[in-house]
């Protein structure tokens, strides 16, 4: 029975020619291009015999074929190699066997370019710790301090924050006076309170092995990674942690001393627990299915709520009901993060709901909480709850059609959903954003009258 | 200063793609398709820490061969050469000194690189490289491409080689 099957030397047959290399008796490779067929049935390749350069037979030959395509003025795609190794035979008329021992390559069409990088990023760091040893000092990879803060804490996520604390705030504004240093702060400290929180999910999710199990993470899944690629250390990221958090609870002491309130130290201790509670032991809300919910919590009625309380010094109903679409959309976000995930975190053993349910079920679930997040809009216009110029939020309802049919079509392709996943943060982020324009109408229209 | 063949400087200066041969400790050779560059004189290919067992080989054994043969890859030229020569990784700082050797080289082949540099944070270990370089030492030359015939050979000149 041949060493290598007749299906694996067929992949050959999609390449025109061969480069053909062995170590010549000076001990340098030579190369040569050739024209070949595949015998699959005796795993072998049928070389024509280069002139004036004779295949040893007396030693290892690797034969391999490549393809690129040329783009001119960006570079290249469609990248794929095969190398087959063996022993050659002594040429019969002008074609030379080469016996398939065993092979090796790489199709970007079947492993794209990211996941063969993630799934090299051992090697990266044996290479690197290697060299460190030679030299005597740590060699490790870097990033410009811009870049890695932003890597680091995740920062475009923010909108994450900025949407629900906004829209507190301007319904405080409908309710009654303004204190625009108590909205400053607040956007402030909600703001450290999430990077905090980003930052603790990763600590978690790189101890935990879910970040190193994850091979396509993507920008908007698979987290910072910053610790895995050896950007900074464990110690730092915990470091850095402490102080975001710290700085979030200052900033939350600062306000509660401005507007002291029972309800707002309440919300701004829920915000922290269910923060650090999110990937933490002992609870790991994200690894039992309920990252969703406390992620609609947090970023949904606690920070709406918290932003509202911090000025008006009380509860209400509207910024409760506001924070119902916004908080949906937002768990939407990560829900959908979580399908490019789904491998690495089974892996690690964080039972996501994605994990949890069947692709069908994924995708129903996301259609149908995408459509209640509008359909409270309405509910909250028509009860009187919330003034009509927010039903402006429903012209980006059109974009949770385009994510359903993306998660659909690309299910399992994260490069391909990548796209999608872009859509979706823009779904939270447009209907926030037209939220808050319905908002800035209704407190205009209230102005002339 | 270079001593390779006019033809074969023309393959270096144009190929998208050559194939780096090195030997791994057991004695087998192993290619890797890799982007050469040419600055008229020495080969340099170069190699992110992802895809560093072949600069693991050449720190063992610098013996290597590049072979130009893919006319796809070179503009339609349809020659061919293989150079034998020997390797040298320079790994100082893997975060930018390639940038200073070799960038100036690799973004007249590949514009686009600039646009990745950019968006470097988003792949930080591929930006972080070692440079492989090359002092070629014997040339094969196959005018027209047909390696049916023997190619002509031509060997580095001996002050080239000291």
């Amino acid at each position: 029975m041949p060493a290598v099957d007749a299906a694996t030397l067929a992949r050959m047959d999609g390449y025109p020619f061969i480069v053909v290399s062995w170590v010549d008796d000076a001990g340098y490779p030579l190369s040569v291009a050739t024209t070949f067929k595949t015998d699959g049935t005796a795993g072998r390749l049928l070389l024509d015999e280069p002139g004036g350069l004779p295949i040893p037979t007396d030693r290892d030959v690797v034969a391999t074929g490549s393809h690129i395509r040329p783009q001119p003025g960006i570079g290249y795609d469609e990248r794929r190699y095969l190398s087959v190794w063996g022993h050659a035979a002594a040429p019969s008329d002008g074609t030379v066997a080469l016996i398939a021992e065993r092979t090796w390559g790489w199709d970007e069409a079947e492993t794209p370019f990211f996941e063969y990088s993630e799934r090299s990023v051992p090697q990266s760091r044996r290479y690197l710790a290697q060299l460190s040893a030679v030299r005597g000092h740590p060699v490790k990879p870097r990033l410009a301090l811009g870049w890695l803060i932003l890597r680091t804490t995740r920062l475009p996520f923010l909108t994450a924050t900025l949407v629900p604390v906004l829209l507190g705030l301007v319904i405080a504004a409908r309710h009654g006076p303004f204190d625009w240093v108590v909205a400053a702060l607040v956007v402030i400290g909600g703001s450290l309170a999430h990077l905090a929180t980003n930052v603790t999910n990763d600590i978690f999710d790189t101890l935990s092995g879910a970040d190193a199990a994850n091979v396509n993470p993507t920008q908007f899944s698979g987290g910072s990674r910053v610790v895995h690629y050896d950007l900074v250390t464990m110690r730092q990221l915990v470091a850095v942690a402490v102080g975001l958090y710290a700085a979030a609870i200052i900033i939350g002491l600062a306000v509660l001393a401005i507007r002291p309130s029972v309800e707002l130290l309440a919300i701004g201790v829920a915000g922290v627990l269910i923060g650090l509670a999110y990937t933490a032991p002992p609870l790991k809300l994200v690894y039992r299915g309920l990252g969703e919910i406390a992620v609609a919590a947090g970023f949904g009625p606690i920070m709406l709520l918290g932003a509202y309380v911090a000025e008006t010094g009380r509860l209400a109903w509207e910024p409760l009901i506001a924070s119902l679409p916004v908080a949906i959309l937002i768990a939407l976000i990560l829900y959908v993060n979580e399908i490019p995930d789904r491998g690495g975190d089974a892996a690690a053993g964080k039972r996501t709901l994605v994990v949890r349910l069947s692709q069908v079920a994924v995708e129903r679930l996301y259609l149908v909480a995408g459509l209640v997040a509008f359909a409270l809009v309405v509910v909250g216009v028509a009860t009187g709850i919330m003034p009509w110029p927010t039903l402006v939020a429903l012209a980006a309802l059109p974009l949770v059609f385009q994510v359903s049919r993306g998660i659909h079509q690309h299910y399992d392709s994260p490069y391909l959903l990548m796209a999608f996943m872009g859509t979706n943060v823009k779904l939270h982020l447009y209907t926030g954003v037209l939220l808050l324009a319905g908002y800035a109408v209704a407190l205009v229209v209230a102005a002339i009258r | 200063m270079g001593w390779l063949p006019e033809p074969v400087e023309e393959l270096l200066n144009v190929a998208l793609v050559g194939e780096l041969t090195v030997v791994r400790p057991d004695g087998r050779p192993v290619t890797h398709p890799l982007i050469p560059l040419y600055d008229g004189g020495l080969i340099f290919m170069h190699s992110s820490t992802l895809f560093s067992r072949k600069l693991e080989h050449i720190k063992r054994n610098p013996r290597v061969s590049v072979s130009l043969t893919d006319p796809v890859a070179m503009k339609g030229n349809p020659d061919r050469a293989t150079i034998q020569g020997t390797a040298r990784v320079i790994e100082d700082d893997p975060h930018s000194q390639w940038e200073r050797l070799i960038l100036h080289l690799w973004r007249r082949k590949e514009p686009a690189i600039d646009q990745f540099l950019k968006a470097r944070v988003a792949l930080p270990l591929f930006f972080e490289r070692a440079v492989i370089e090359i002092t070629p030492q014997r040339c094969l030359y196959w005018a027209g491409g047909d390696t049916s015939v023997a190619p002509q050979v031509s060997e580095a000149p001996r002050e080239a080689v000291a």
